[in-house]
């Protein structure tokens, strides 16, 4: 078992290996771009049916969750950290995500990207990325993650800017480089944090494995000492939770550092569905879910997760309805997604949010391709202004398309009804009805972008040139990841049916029950009791829910569907609120405009100029001026010419030690 | 043995190769290669000989050399210095190697200079003497000189003097002080000497006042080879007038001898001072941290960007030095050895591009990425190791660093630990602006449309240090273990010396059985009578 464990993330990294020395004579061969293709598809492809193989073994109660250590990776002093992966109900369900839908993304971007000239490049960072994110779910300790973490920031910042002789359009941002530099910097500022809690965990607990600080955590808060025997204090527990909630929230995208998101998007259309939706932007919510106890423990830090979450959902719902960027919209809708995600594990439900997690990844990762499949059939189209009426013209991806934005949209019995009603009824639960209506609100506007992008791309008439362009269905490669996962994002929801739901019908909330053992410490802490009793308000919460969604999908059908209010007409009308939403409320101008400005301003004018070269240089300068005075006095001794002092001394010195040879 | 033939090696090439006359230039060239390499030989054997597990120095050789003050040529290594001793005779090797293509004249002198470089900066590690380590100290001054000076740019003169001034008037400062040293031995125990080893024993017995004078004079010398706010000032400049080797070299090598003599020197010698100003000598890594890094940000010529880049992480490294912890001292000496594989890449790589574009103005270039991919690849491996990222090198020196400098009983503050944190996001700004701005974008210069990608021999220089990169970054131990009994037993020393006792090998048996601890016992107690 340990060796097939192993293999998991193993198999990409090879992968990555061998592409990353050789891809480029492969491509030189026929057929090469077939060979890269599926050598790297392979690799992942075989991942996840190891990775399938080990989750039955652990549904079947025949392996038990353990730990494989392969060997000490760093030790000095008393700090000794082991490169080993722990595999329980956690790590395994987000290996099955990551190297599932990674597969079949895989294999729909050997159609994708056909042609490039860089398509063994793709590949290695492709499968770079999927090792990197499975060191990062499967870390038996947060250096482990933290190596994960900054790997798929790499293959993040590689991929988007994979193209990295095109433009792209942003505040400060002029090539796709700039956008990949934005993303890794802004995720730099969060892994600020994540160092500081790591340091802080270590100094406290003498650990940094998760079993053991969760434990000793919990063991400290009923004792009232630390294990390096300080006094127990909430404040540290708290400033590690936030610590921490900043590394997730450059990674995950939320409020203050979700705006790299958004201009992630420049990279290729596959990435931003593997790695800016379906799984690397997941990682702040796996890494809260792996560390519960320690939220558990602090309510402030559990307030700040669940009021981030909520305004980040809000926030960006409300910028995804104006954007005119097929991907734009995604994006926002994902960093707003994200946020019902943070909101969950804010209010202590855990399940809810890996549940929404992975019904997230189907309906998104579909929507990406999809709009991915447009942009293919469109030849690099991305304004929805200039699309309509593709609907004849691509079937299979508009009806995929159509069936992941009901999901995302929260009908029953899709996929993203089940996992958004447990998040929306959790929050109502143990969060706050405030918090529950905004939320509402998020899913309203969630509804309405969806379908306000379903219309202008696919119905209505075609807003472009026919007899230019000639959009066409996408490749086989393409369309049967779209039609799985469309399949998936239809019945996803139904291994998490609510008990309100599931109860009358005896069906069990599988995931609840597959994740107990895992959250079972931080539901302790908070009291948590699960399958509790049900409330006949559930029932009208799920109504509500529902009624928002259909409402948000009428409006915007009424308003686009036959395109009879122009999009510019109705910008027009509300020119105030759509240019507030349609310039992101001038987050970005604030970031660029003012802090990075001003700090640059600062370095430059005062650091640079006037203390580095005027104060610190001027007054080494100025000393050796003044000597250099007095030494003009003296100077006609002496022949001035350092050379020959030079070789005087090194004469001298080849003597000594010639004589201390010899002697 | 063998470490005197890594010591002596450079010095014998460097003699024969004056001896030569008019011959061809490639047997100048090769000749100097097959000397580094036998350096690099014998180094390697001196490594793979030494004995992790004594934190004694070891191969020592002890000679008289000039009697009448008890000068001896005394050497040694122990498990603070092999490292260096190993990363010298790497980085040479590949300084030569990196020399064939890019010095055309008075190659004969270079090589010869070169040479005599690695047989000064070696002498420095493994110098068990004062008076030798000063010689040699002093002696590095003169090839340094002169490959600025001769080789460099167009206002090498001022560059090659800065140096050579500023570097001359830190070690006249400590020449004073060991000579003190060497006359207060003398008086408690009536032989004057530079023995080393005397010399630590009864160094830290001094009284605070005359150590902080000592540790003034120790530190000022070794913080401008570092170089640390404020007299990094030479930097800049040498490094833009430098040329390409020389400029690596003074990243990879020279300032390793700094972090080398903080530890060795300040540490071992004046601990009562160190305890003192630690919080000093971490200030000032702090303010280089955020100083060099901002200033760092916004300058527009390649090598001063690369110059304040270093300045902003060796920042980091002073704060480890200080920390006095296992951690901290192992992350410092590992990070150094890291720092100067990375840093001999990135000039490597900084190298090629300016002298091929013949410019090192940052604006200049540009979408270098589609003509030069091997050249990326490599750049951008040795970027993320100095940005520190996992699985890379850097990562694990400053993850150590930090980690030490946070939980340091000594400091016993938090504060230096977060501004160091800051670094990385710092390090990330500059260093990928500066990957942005030469490799991606469009290349739509004709200037940069015609630069050729790496030659096999450029190859050869990169991959010794991108293969240590991948190598420490991913399996640490081979060379972190040769550090360890070393560190502990100063770290011992320097507890016992504070707080009476080792309290962190305490603090860290508590951690490790958390059951025993004290209060837990209590418990157990009061459950067990209750019941």
């Amino acid at each position: 078992m340990d060796t097939l464990i192993l293999l998991v993330p193993l198999l990409p990294l090879v992968g990555f290996a061998l592409l990353g020395l050789f891809g480029k004579q492969l491509a030189y061969l026929d057929n090469g771009e077939g060979m890269i293709g599926s050598l790297a598809s392979a690799t992942v492809g075989a991942s996840f049916l190891i990775a399938l193989y080990v989750f039955v073994q652990m549904a079947s109660g025949a392996v038990a969750p353990q730990t494989v250590s392969l060997f000490t990776w760093i030790h000095a002093g008393s700090f000794s950290i082991d490169l080993a992966y722990k595999v329980d109900q956690l790590s395994v369900l987000f290996t099955l995500i990551i190297t599932g839908v990674g597969f079949l993304i895989h294999v729909y971007s050997i159609g994708y990207m056909h042609g490039d000239q860089s398509f063994f490049r793709f590949f290695t960072y492709l499968n770079l990325f999927i090792f990197m994110m499975l060191n990062l779910v499967l870390a038996d300790n947060y250096v482990v993650t933290f190596l994960g973490w900054e790997g798929v920031g790499l293959s993040s910042y590689l991929l988007i800017g994979f193209w990295y002789d095109r433009k792209f359009d942003g505040v400060s941002i002029i090539w796709t480089g700039d956008a990949a530099k934005k993303a890794f910097i802004f995720n730099r500022i969060g892994d600020f944090g994540m160092l500081l809690a790591m340091f802080t965990i270590y100094a406290m607990f003498g650990t940094l494995r998760y079993d053991e600080v969760n434990t000793l955590a919990l063991a400290s808060n009923a004792s009232g000492f630390f294990p390096n025997g300080s006094a127990y204090s909430v404040g540290i527990i708290t400033a590690v939770a936030l610590l921490l909630f900043l590394g997730c929230t450059g990674k995950s995208a939320q409020i203050p550092l979700f705006v790299w998101l958004p201009d992630a998007m420049a990279g290729p259309t596959p990435v931003s569905a593997l790695i800016h939706a379906a799984t690397m932007v997941t990682s702040g919510i796996f890494l809260i879910a792996r560390t519960a106890p320690i939220f558990a423990l602090s309510q402030t830090a559990m307030t700040t997760v669940a009021v981030i979450g909520v305004a980040t959902a809000l926030l960006a719902a409300t910028m995804g309805l104006v954007q005119n960027d097929i991907k734009k919209v995604l994006a926002y809708s994902t960093v707003s997604q994200l946020g019902f995600m943070f909101a969950a594990l804010g209010v202590g439900a855990y399940t809810a949010a890996v549940f929404h997690v992975m019904t997230h990844a189907f309906f998104k990762a579909c929507l990406f391709l999809g709009s991915g499949s447009v942009i293919h059939g469109m030849h690099e189209e991305q304004d929805i202004q200039k699309m309509g009426g593709l609907k004849q013209y691509m079937p299979v991806t508009y009806r995929t398309f159509l069936i992941a934005s009901i999901a995302i949209s929260g009908i029953v019995p899709f996929a993203g009804f089940f996992s958004k009603d447990e998040i929306l009824w959790n929050v109502f639960e143990h969060g706050s009805p405030v918090l529950w209506g905004l939320l509402v609100v998020a899913a309203f506007c969630t509804a309405f972008y969806m379908f306000r992008l379903v219309h202008l791309t696919f119905s209505g008439q075609e807003r472009f040139d026919t007899h230019h362009t000639h959009p066409h269905e996408s490749p086989k490669t393409m369309t049967v990841p779209l039609m799985i996962l469309a399949f998936l994002s239809v019945v996803g929801g139904l291994v998490g049916i609510p008990h309100a739901l599931g109860h009358p019908l005896h069906v069990g909330n599988w995931i609840e029950h597959w994740l107990e053992p895992v959250f079972s410490a931080a539901n302790n802490q908070l009291g948590r009791v699960s399958g509790g009793e049900i409330h006949s308000i559930e029932y009208v919460l799920i109504l509500v829910s529902l009624v928002v969604a259909i409402a948000g999908i009428f409006l915007a059908t009424s308003l686009y569907k036959s395109a009879s209010v122009r999009p510019a007409e109705l910008a027009e009308s509300f020119s105030g609120v759509y240019n507030l939403l349609w310039r992101k409320y001038f987050i970005d101008e604030f970031y660029y405009g003012v802090v990075f400005n001003m700090l640059s301003k600062f370095s430059t004018s005062v650091l640079w100029k006037t203390v580095e070269n005027k104060v610190v240089d001027g007054a080494v300068n100025g000393i050796a001026d003044g000597v250099g005075g007095v030494s003009g006095a003296i100077r006609t001794v002496q022949t001035g010419i350092v050379q020959n002092y030079a070789f005087v001394m090194v004469l001298g010195i080849i003597a000594i030690m010639t004589w201390l040879l010899l002697g | 043995m063998s470490l005197i033939f890594a010591l002596f090696a450079p010095l014998v090439g460097s003699i024969a190769l004056l001896l030569f006359d008019r011959v061809a230039l490639r047997s100048i060239r090769y000749t100097a290669l097959t000397v580094s390499l036998a350096a690099f030989g014998f180094a390697l054997a001196a490594f793979l000989g030494f004995d992790a597990s004594s934190p004694q120095f070891q191969m020592v050789v002890d000679k008289p050399w000039i009697p009448s003050i008890d000068a001896g040529f005394r050497i040694g290594v122990d498990g603070m210095s092999i490292l260096f001793v190993l990363l010298t005779a790497i980085t040479m090797a590949v300084a030569v190697l990196a020399s064939f293509k890019t010095i055309h004249e008075r190659e004969k002198q270079w090589y010869s200079m070169l040479l005599l470089l690695q047989f000064s900066v070696t002498g420095c590690f493994v110098a068990l003497d004062t008076m030798l380590f000063y010689t040699f100290f002093e002696l590095l001054l003169i090839p340094m000189y002169f490959i600025i000076g001769i080789w460099g740019g167009e206002r090498r003169i001022y560059a090659a003097l800065k140096f050579f001034i500023y570097t001359m008037f830190g070690s006249m400062i400590m020449l004073v002080a060991l000579v003190w040293l060497s006359l207060y031995v003398q008086q408690t125990t009536g032989h004057f000497t530079t023995n080393l080893l005397i010399l630590r024993e009864v160094a830290p017995t001094l009284g605070l006042s005359v150590q902080t004078w000592l540790f003034a004079a120790f530190t000022l010398a070794f913080c401008i080879k570092i170089p640390l706010f404020p007299v990094h000032t030479w930097l800049p400049d040498v490094q833009e007038q430098s040329p390409v080797v020389g400029a690596m070299i003074v990243g990879a090598v020279l300032f390793k001898i700094g972090v080398y003599g903080l530890i060795r020197f300040v540490l071992e010698f004046f601990p009562a001072a160190s305890f003192e100003y630690a919080t000093v000598m971490c200030a000032l890594g702090a303010i280089a941290v955020v100083y060099g890094g901002l200033v760092a940000i916004v300058q527009t010529d390649i090598k001063r960007m690369a110059a304040y880049a270093l300045v902003c992480s060796l920042g980091v490294v002073v704060m480890g030095i200080f920390s006095m912890t296992p951690e901290g001292l192992q992350g410092a000496i590992i990070q150094t050895f890291n720092h100067g594989l990375s840093v001999s890449a990135l000039f490597l790589c900084i190298g090629y591009v300016t002298e091929r574009r013949k410019s090192t103005t940052l604006a200049d270039f540009g979408g270098l990425a589609r003509v030069m991919p091997v050249f990326t690849v490599f750049f951008a491996i040795s970027i993320f190791s100095l940005v520190g990222l996992p699985g890379l090198n850097g990562f694990v020196g400053e993850y150590l660093l930090l980690l030490g400098t946070f939980r340091s009983p000594f400091l016993n503050t938090w504060v230096f630990g977060i501004v160091g944190a800051v670094s990385g996001t710092l390090a990330a700004a500059y260093f990928l602006k500066m990957l942005q701005k030469i490799a991606f974008g469009k290349n739509d210069r004709e200037e940069n449309q015609v630069l050729s990608d790496l030659t096999p021999l450029e190859i050869a220089q990169l991959l010794p240090a991108t293969i240590l990169m991948l190598w420490i970054g991913l399996y640490p131990a081979t060379f972190m273990r040769v550090s360890e009994e070393s560190t502990q037993a100063l770290v011992g020393k320097l507890e016992v010396l504070k707080f009476g006792k080792t309290t962190y090998a305490e603090s860290l048996e508590k951690m490790k059985h958390p059951t025993k601890s004290e209060h837990q016992n209590n418990e157990e107690h009061k459950e067990s009578s209750k019941k």
